[in-house]
């Protein structure tokens, strides 16, 4: 029989020179399995007298589990190591660009538009879209701006062959929704209507066709009022530009209104000091509104006096330059990506 | 309007600042544009004669002048003006001086001669923006006057915007009134002083239409001075609201203007055949205007003609012939009353805007006419001198504006308001702004002056009492929320942009109308709608389609270097004269952004097809996409989009080379559209939920060789037929044409996915449904199975 700690010595060098796992399994093999030293060892035992098998039994079991130990903790080392090895080959550098597509962009007047709808709904309102190519009637005389009315001049209009026309305003969708409401007995009426506008103007300040939004709200002549049209566009307003500005009406005129005002606020640029956006004002204009007129009320078929009713139209683009401090009107149709860009995600 | 504050403090006084005047306008609906003083901030410079002028020894564009400045002292002065001429009165800043830029003015040698001092430009002074040359002052200004106590320059041009509906407001007394009903002041209307006339001289005049002008009044003035010349005073108002000074008489006629509100007309009385008859023109007449253009006249025309031609288009220009010059010594002055819609229709139709087509459109109070001659007499007499003659006035009261008489209930102005108004403010502001006012049971009886033409009903009484009360005193009321859904074509419209934008898509604006050479190189079939007036032949024809629009973005953007564009547009087509709502986009370039952990692809048809897929998925919809063919795409990378139903929705390919070609633009372009209307009609019910399987699923991959031409979609149809219920998906994910496959096949593998959703599948049930799919791929389409 060979000497057992000469046996524990031979394994234990094995062992410490083992490095990977599948030479630790052959080890193991080597050793403990079927045909192994050890295993070996204890086949002999019955060679033995039998006084001495017990003894010697003992020790030889005592060698096993030692080196099923040293093979135990070897495993372990190896693992750790693999764990490592592999840790330390997986590593990436974390600053490097991720795998992905370019991210797109909404353009920012339909960022205004939307925003401007999101409020509204809240408010309860209903979109409404109108047709951009009109006739005289829902643009003009239906609004109480006759043939040959001065205010007519104020809007240079496109034509087309047959007496159409694009629409100059999205006033026009007043008249629309107005008919039909009245027709389907849905009043009272909460209602905005986005959209391109046109007139025949073009230079740094004017784009042949522009957005606006149109607002109206006719309901029994004691629920609406010019105080209820204020408490709308302030609400409207304040939540628009989010933080406290200042807003003053303003007497105006409007064919299709009346009373009829215009909407000031502190000017975005120098906060009511006075510049050149402003001219020297410290104010900016960004809406026209006031109580419908009565004649185009009746002209819709409604019961002016039984009903009254608002109406307010904003103009996109301009509230779209101050949101996002864009200068130039016309960039916002030249649609360089380099512009639109800036606009990605759901920040903007 | 532009106007001096001067000239309006006549009437309102010294008492209320210009800031507070012109703000009270702006908040009652007079919106002030801008104050600008009349010059700039100068001092030290005197009137001064301009006694000889002679040429600079050393420079050939300086003058030297002998200037007298006062009766003692006479000075030399360098000269660079080419306007300066020996007898002329000038502005002459002497050292000491300064001018407006802040330059002080001193002695200095100029090419070695000493000058003492500096002729003034009406640019250096501030009071203009033009290189006119010297400030030409009258030859009667007072030598060593200060020009700027003399030009009476301490003023300011206001200028107010006023809307169509206050033509009212288009002069000096107009903007006075409502200035003293705003600030509670009280109003000095300068006396006219009325002049001796000779009743015996009576030129002819008749109206024989009178519904386009019911009134028409008119004097003849004879014996005139030809040589006399505008006051200075006269021709500075005049300067300050625009008008230049032509003669005395002219501009007396444009004084009364601006001062009234009555536009006028002088004719030359030697000049006029026989009397004035104010008729239609006969169509073919013409006339020279006096803004140089000969205009032939139609039978629309309402003209102001003498005995044998028109003389004037009524209230928009008078003619050359008849016009009052230099050698003038009698005339006849107009002052009358047309209908606006008349004044317009010819303004329009003739394309003048005059200062007196644009006051006779806003309507002119029909109580003026008289009054107007009256004051432009005693001026012109004062001026030019000459006798008068009575005043023909001519009045049709058939046609003449009724008076109106307007009940205001004190309910409906709280109604419309939202507020009570104390009934001593409303009336208060009724009766400044020169209403007569009765109370009634029900609030008050209004009588409107007849200056005030905007007044009709009580809505119009409202809005008078709530602009001058002041809009910022009526307390809003908050808003009080509804709830509402939206409709699916407005989801739609906002939530698909969001889908394209995380699929790279930048969203742009183009204009609705295009050049008609790019509709018709896309929809040379649709004839597109023209526009009547366009803003420029690019912008001439309403889109066909939104490809165009996003092609010229595309070579914008190309054109500053940029190689990888995706845009989209959410717009109306407009064909047969229907508007439909439509979402077009636009690829090209490379399939991803350049990087390092992707390698670069240029974009295909099966990416603008895997983006349609993605907008049509998060709708819920099940499509199909059928080959199609179209003038401006690809015929080979072509399709158009229907739902299982059948319903055309929409069309994706490539731009065909032949187009790109035409519009030099490189690399494939592919474009793709889908209508917005269709889709938003197609309801999209909320998913409902299938029970999950519990038993094991099981994948079996079939690889086919078939015929190159047969649709991937139809061996796919074939597959989930053949599979029956246990088929829960089929996935093709290879595809290859090339080497190891004979040529005009192609090899196809299938992913297919079994499962039951009661029991687990036996290996023998699995073998037999597969036999069976591939028994339906070989008799359909002869397909040959691979390993």
């Amino acid at each position: 029989m060979t000497d057992l700690h000469t046996l524990l010595n031979e394994a234990t060098c094995e062992l410490n020179t083992v490095t990977d796992l599948k030479s630790l399994d052959d080890c193991r093999v080597a050793w403990l399995g079927k045909q192994g030293k050890i295993t070996a060892q204890l086949k002999n035992l019955g060679q033995l007298p039998a006084d001495q098998r017990r003894d010697a039994g003992q020790k030889i079991n005592e060698i096993k589990n030692q080196v099923a130990a040293l093979i135990e903790v070897r495993l372990a080392i190896l693992n750790t190591e693999k764990i490592s090895a592999q840790l330390a080959a997986e590593s990436v550098d974390v600053s490097l660009p991720g795998r992905r597509q370019s991210l797109g962009s909404l353009h920012p007047v339909s960022l205004t538009r939307e925003r401007i709808s999101q409020i509204f709904m809240g408010m309860g309102f209903d979109i409404e879209i109108g047709p951009e190519i009109e006739d005289d009637y829902h643009n003009f005389a239906a609004l109480n701006i006759a043939e040959f009315h001065p205010a007519r001049a104020m809007q240079d209009t496109f034509y087309f062959d047959d007496g159409k026309l694009l629409r100059t305003h999205t006033s026009t969708v007043q008249i629309r929704t107005l008919k039909e409401a009245v027709k389907e007995n849905r009043l009272p009426l909460r209602a905005i209507a986005p959209g391109r506008v046109y007139r025949r103007d073009f230079d740094v300040t004017h784009t042949p066709m522009f957005h606006q939004v149109e607002g109206l709200c006719v309901d029994e002549a004691n629920n609406v009022s010019f105080a209820s049209l204020k408490g709308i566009i302030i609400e409207f307003l304040r939540v628009f530009f989010s933080q406290s500005i200042k807003i003053r009406f303003r007497a105006s005129y409007f064919p299709f209104t009346e009373p009829s005002a215009e909407v000031d606020i502190t000017c975005q640029q120098c906060h009511g000091a006075g510049c050149r956006i402003c001219k020297h004002t410290g104010w900016l204009e960004v809406l026209g509104c006031g109580m419908v007129h009565p004649r185009v009320l009746a002209m819709a078929g409604v019961d002016s006096e039984k009903y009254s009713g608002w109406a307010f139209g904003v103009g996109l683009d301009r509230l779209t330059m101050l949101r996002y401090n864009i200068s130039d009107l016309r960039a916002l149709f030249e649609n360089d990506l380099r512009l639109l860009q800036q606009f990605s995600g759901l920040t903007a | 309007m532009k106007i001096s504050e001067q000239w309006l403090r006549e009437w309102i006084g010294s008492d209320i600042t210009r800031e507070t005047f012109c703000e009270r306008l702006t908040m009652a609906g007079l919106e002030l544009e801008s104050i600008q003083p009349v010059a700039g901030d100068f001092s030290g410079i005197f009137v001064a004669e301009v006694l000889a002028v002679e040429k600079h020894p050393q420079a050939d564009r300086l003058r030297v002048c002998m200037v007298k400045v006062s009766e003692i002292e006479t000075v030399t002065i360098v000269c660079g003006a080419p306007n300066v001429v020996a007898g002329m009165k000038a502005a002459l800043a002497r050292p000491g001086a300064v001018l407006p830029d802040g330059m002080k003015i001193k002695a200095a040698k100029l090419r070695g001669i000493l000058s003492d001092g500096m002729l003034c430009s009406a640019r250096e002074l501030g009071m203009s923006s033009e290189h006119e040359g010297l400030l030409v002052l009258p030859i009667d200004a007072p030598l060593g006057a200060d020009v700027r106590e003399y030009l009476q320059l301490n003023d300011h041009i206001i200028e107010v915007s006023i809307t169509p509906n206050r033509g009212d407001c288009l002069s000096v007394a107009g903007l006075a009134q409502e200035i003293a009903a705003l600030t509670n002041i009280p109003l000095n209307i300068p006396k006219i002083t009325t002049i001796a006339t000779r009743s015996d001289d009576k030129f002819p005049v008749e109206i024989k239409e009178t519904e386009h002008c019911p009134r028409y009044a008119a004097r003849s003035i004879k014996n005139i001075n030809p040589a006399a010349t505008s006051p200075i005073w006269l021709q500075e108002r005049l300067r300050r609201s625009g008008i230049r000074s032509i003669h005395p008489v002219v501009d007396v006629t444009n004084y009364v203007m601006l001062e009234w509100g009555q536009p006028m007309h002088a004719f030359d009385l030697a000049k006029l055949n026989g009397g004035i008859a104010v008729r239609m023109a006969t169509t073919g007449e013409t006339i020279e205007l006096l803004d140089g253009r000969t205009v032939t006249l139609n039978n629309e025309t309402l003209v102001i003609a003498d005995h044998a031609a028109p003389v004037a288009i009524a209230g928009v220009m008078g003619g050359v012939a008849s016009s009052v010059t230099a050698s003038t010594t009698d005339i006849l002055l107009e002052s009358a009353w047309f209908s606006p819609t008349t004044v317009a229709k010819s303004a329009r139709h003739y394309q003048v805007h005059s200062e007196s087509s644009h006051r006779f459109e806003r309507n002119i109070n029909p109580e003026l006419q008289e009054q107007a001659l009256v004051r432009a007499t005693a001026l012109i007499q004062q001026i030019v001198g000459g006798t008068a003659s009575a005043i023909i006035d001519k009045i049709d009261t058939n046609h003449w504006p009724d008076a109106r008489e307007i009940n205001l209930r004190a309910m409906r102005l709280k109604q419309i308001s939202g507020m009570d108004i104390p009934f001593a403010s409303v009336e208060k502001i009724l009766a400044a702004l020169g209403f007569a006012v009765m109370t009634t049971a029900e609030g008050w009886h209004v009588t409107v002056p007849a200056r005030r033409a905007d007044i009709h009903a009580e809505i119009d009484l409202i809005e008078e009492v709530l602009r001058v009360y002041g809009y910022e005193k009526i307390e809003a009321i908050p808003t009080t929320a509804q709830l509402k859904v939206q409709t699916r074509e407005i989801r739609l419209a906002s939530e698909l942009p969001r889908v394209l934008m995380q699929l790279g898509y930048h969203e742009v604006i183009t204009y609705s109308f295009i050049a008609p050479k790019l509709q018709q190189l896309f929809n040379p079939e649709i004839n597109a709608l023209s526009l009547v007036n366009p803003i420029s032949a690019d912008m001439a024809v309403m889109r066909t389609s939104l490809w165009p629009g996003l092609v010229n973005v595309l070579q914008h953007n190309v054109n500053r270097q940029q190689t990888r564009v995706r845009i989209f547009e959410i717009g109306h087509q407009y064909i047969d004269g229907k508007e439909q709502n439509v979402l077009a986009g636009l690829l090209t370039g490379n399939a991803e952004p350049l990087q390092w952990g992707s390698p670069e692809r240029t974009i295909d048809f099966m990416d603008a097809k895997g983006d349609v897929e993605t907008l049509l998925i998060n709708l819920g919809l099940t499509v199909e996409f059928r080959k199609t063919a179209q003038p401006a795409l690809h015929p080979g990378q072509a399709a158009d989009i229907y739902t299982i139903e059948g319903r055309h929705i929409g069309t994706l390919g490539a731009l065909h080379p032949a187009v790109l070609q035409t519009l030099a633009i490189e690399g494939a372009v592919l474009v793709f559209s889908l209508q917005l209307d269709s889709l938003a009609q197609l309801t999209a019910n909320p998913p409902q939920y299938q029970e999950i399987s519990r038993f094991p699923a099981n994948r079996r991959d079939i690889a086919i060789l078939v015929d190159a031409s047969i649709q991937a979609a139809k061996i796919q149809a074939t597959i989930e037929q053949a599979g029956g219920e246990w088929l829960q998906d089929v996935t093709l994910f290879d595809l290859w044409q090339g080497k190891g496959v004979p040529a005009g096949k192609k090899s196809m593998a299938f992913a297919l996915t079994l499962q039951h959703t009661a029991r687990t599948l036996t290996d023998e049930e699995i073998a037999t449904q597969m036999k069976s799919i591939i028994m339906s791929l070989q008799t359909e389409f002869s397909a040959e199975l691979r390993n």
